[in-house]
């Protein structure tokens, strides 16, 4: 794992999804096995990029996505890496049952690929918002999830999920989105990456609240408090390790996902927490609420998860720390 | 051998599948009969004939695939392997114990030669159409049966895997409609009647279709495959008219979809199906 952090609060001036592209057009070429599902919406991902390089190995399964699943579980099952695609929603819950069983309990290496994950979807609303998308695969025992958080970490670890032996989950940012690490940057899946130690609070982070804790970071740091941010890209399996020596260094912990609270990361967390190390902890995240259109800064307002939510959220998680002392 | 010796012997291991799998299902003591029962001829041809699979490789890449989308008939398909050289049929007699490698619904991390895992209705097909997809991609001459229950073809899932197969123009795989009309909770015809019919239906999404007038007749069986062998383009839904039961007398009357019989019952019709492989097999020597 090598990466180089140049977070500026900048936006990419590419999509986050032709990093998925182009990742696959590299693994395409490297391993004749991979080929990729549409569900009716290669155009939302420009899967053009892969469709003209390899035709014989792009195929649209129309807006089915129950039969998408199951044929890339028979795909897999004599020998081939199929990775498939929709939105988050409908990668995840319109397909439970088919992933649960024919990919998950069959023990097949099927790869979904989300996209426009939470707020992201903004203007296309409640219908089109994944706030549960990784719970349902939380629910899997050993699926792999994955949050990525720009343009760079989807590209690395798209490479990475061709040697996932099980069922994983993708999450895909559309849109062009704020750049965190430099293009040559690499991550191991299941390896939180640490990118900034401190000593007062930890906050634990994915996909695009990674820059927001960047940023809750730089304020903190302004009125005298020193925080961890961590990036779990990797919500499963989770670095169990990172999260308790983070909990045993700092003794307050806050994570902000993009995602709802009842079963997320967050909740992932707390369970490692409580059985290994509890300390105070804050969570930010959806709380109990559906969807909704808007634009994402709006939302993020809305959902109470901006840079400033976060904030809040440490100083409370460090005075539940400093009263648990006295 | 002449084709009525080979259909002969078809017979006589389509007897010997119904025996075995009431044997498999009374160590349990209840389980899916009618189901079971409907699909034994078909079984008996695939795995007795036509079928190319390695019982000492059962992952075999150039094997033909079996997969049964209505994963409830495990039990047929277990006496089927088992007879077959698998396994021990009678390793089968521990139906759905703790720890079993026999689950009553198919489950290819657990029993050797069953090739896809399957029990929620609908989903088979597709792993079937994607397992279809995958040999062709891999220059895999093979083809990829898959049986579908008329009640299961309420599934949605089952309509998606068609127009999927019909539009990649999958002619390596071969789905057995059992249209033995019946579901769990009665004859299809009440519980979600089929329109036009069966045949129409896959007809009308792309498919060749083959009606086989006597889905309990191992030659006519038999002869859709081999018609099935020479389409070119589509993919095959071979349309059995089936009996529900078939075999077991009380359960073709009765149409049950789920048996649970006392000791008595049991011994009852695990010898009609002793007394039919006998009668069948006697023939031979006849
Ligand atoms: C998705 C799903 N729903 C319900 C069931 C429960 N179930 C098992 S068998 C069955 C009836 C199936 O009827 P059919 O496909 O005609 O099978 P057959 O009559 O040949 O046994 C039902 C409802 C299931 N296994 N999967």
């Amino acid at each position: 794992m090598s990466y180089r952090l140049v977070w500026n609060d900048t936006i990419d001036s590419r999509k986050c999804c032709d990093a998925y592209q182009e990742s696959m057009k590299k693994i395409m070429k490297q391993n004749d096995k991979v080929v990729h599902i549409d569900c009716d919406l290669m155009g939302c991902i420009d899967t053009k990029i892969i469709k003209e390089a390899y035709p014989d190995r792009v195929f649209n399964a129309g807006i089915a996505e129950a039969n998408a699943v199951g044929v890339a579980c028979g795909l897999a099952a004599t020998g081939m890496i199929p990775f498939v695609h929709s939105f988050g929603v409908f990668a995840s819950r319109r397909v439970f049952d088919q992933l649960f069983l024919s990919a998950g309990y069959s023990r097949w290496p099927v790869h979904v690929i989300g996209s426009d994950p939470g707020i992201t979807a903004a203007y296309n609303g409640a219908t089109h918002m994944p706030f549960e998308d990784c719970a349902t695969y939380l629910t899997m025992p050993n699926a792999t999830i994955i949050d990525p958080v720009d343009y760079a970490q989807t590209f690395a670890l798209t490479k990475k999920l061709v040697d996932v032996k099980e069922l994983s989950y993708m999450r895909l940012i559309r849109k062009n989105f704020k750049t965190v690490y430099a293009d040559d940057s690499d991550f191991e899946i299941g390896k939180g990456v640490v990118l900034k130690e401190g000593k007062d609070v930890t906050i634990i982070a994915s996909g695009i609240m990674v820059s927001n804790a960047l940023k809750a970071e730089e304020i903190l740091r302004k009125q005298g408090i020193d925080a961890s941010v961590i990036d779990m890209h990797t919500w499963k399996p989770l670095d169990t390790e990172l999260i308790v020596s983070q909990a045993r260094k700092t003794g307050a912990m806050v994570t902000a996902e993009n995602h709802q609270l009842s079963c997320g990361l967050g909740s992932a967390i707390a369970n490692v927490l409580i059985e290994n190390c509890p300390i105070p902890m804050e969570m930010i995240g959806i709380r109990e609420q559906y969807g909704q259109c808007g634009p994402q800064d709006v939302l993020e307002k809305e959902y109470k998860m901006s840079a400033e939510d976060i904030v809040e959220a440490c100083i409370r998680a460090i005075k539940r720390k400093a009263d648990r002392k006295d | 051998m002449t084709k009525e010796e080979k259909i002969h012997e078809l017979e006589v291991f389509a007897a010997q599948i119904r025996l075995e799998t009431l044997k498999i299902i009374a160590s349990r003591g209840n389980g899916h009969i009618g189901g079971c029962m409907s699909i034994a001829d078909t079984l008996a041809v695939l795995y007795g004939e036509v079928m190319k699979y390695d019982p000492k490789n059962p992952l075999w890449k150039q094997r033909d695939w079996c997969v049964l989308s209505k994963g409830h008939g495990g039990p047929a398909m277990y006496a089927t392997l088992g007879l077959k050289g698998f396994y021990d049929v009678k390793e089968a007699y521990t139906l759905n114990d703790f720890k079993t490698s026999f689950p009553s619904h198919t489950d290819h991390t657990k029993t050797p030669g069953v090739d896809l895992t399957t029990g929620s209705l609908g989903q088979g097909i597709s792993e079937a159409v994607g397992a279809a997809l995958g040999n062709r991609l891999q220059n895999i001459n093979s083809h990829v049966f898959v049986f579908v229950g008329d009640g299961e073809a309420d599934e949605g899932q089952v309509w998606e895997a068609a127009q999927f197969a019909a539009h990649y123009k999958l002619n390596n795989l071969i789905a057995f409609i059992d249209d033995n009309k019946r579901q769990l909770d009665g004859a299809c015809e009440d519980v979600m009647s089929h329109g036009k019919g069966l045949s129409a239906k896959f007809d009308a999404f792309g498919w060749k279709v083959i009606d086989v007038k006597d889905g309990n007749d191992v030659e006519q069986i038999y002869d859709a495959v081999n018609e099935a062998y020479t389409e070119k383009e589509r993919p095959i839904a071979i349309v059995l008219d089936t009996k529900k039961g078939k075999g077991v007398s009380s359960v073709e009357k009765s149409g049950a979809h789920s048996s649970h019989l006392n000791k008595e019952e049991w011994e009852v019709i695990i010898k009609e199906a002793q007394d039919n492989l006998n009668r069948i097999s006697g023939k031979e020597n006849a």
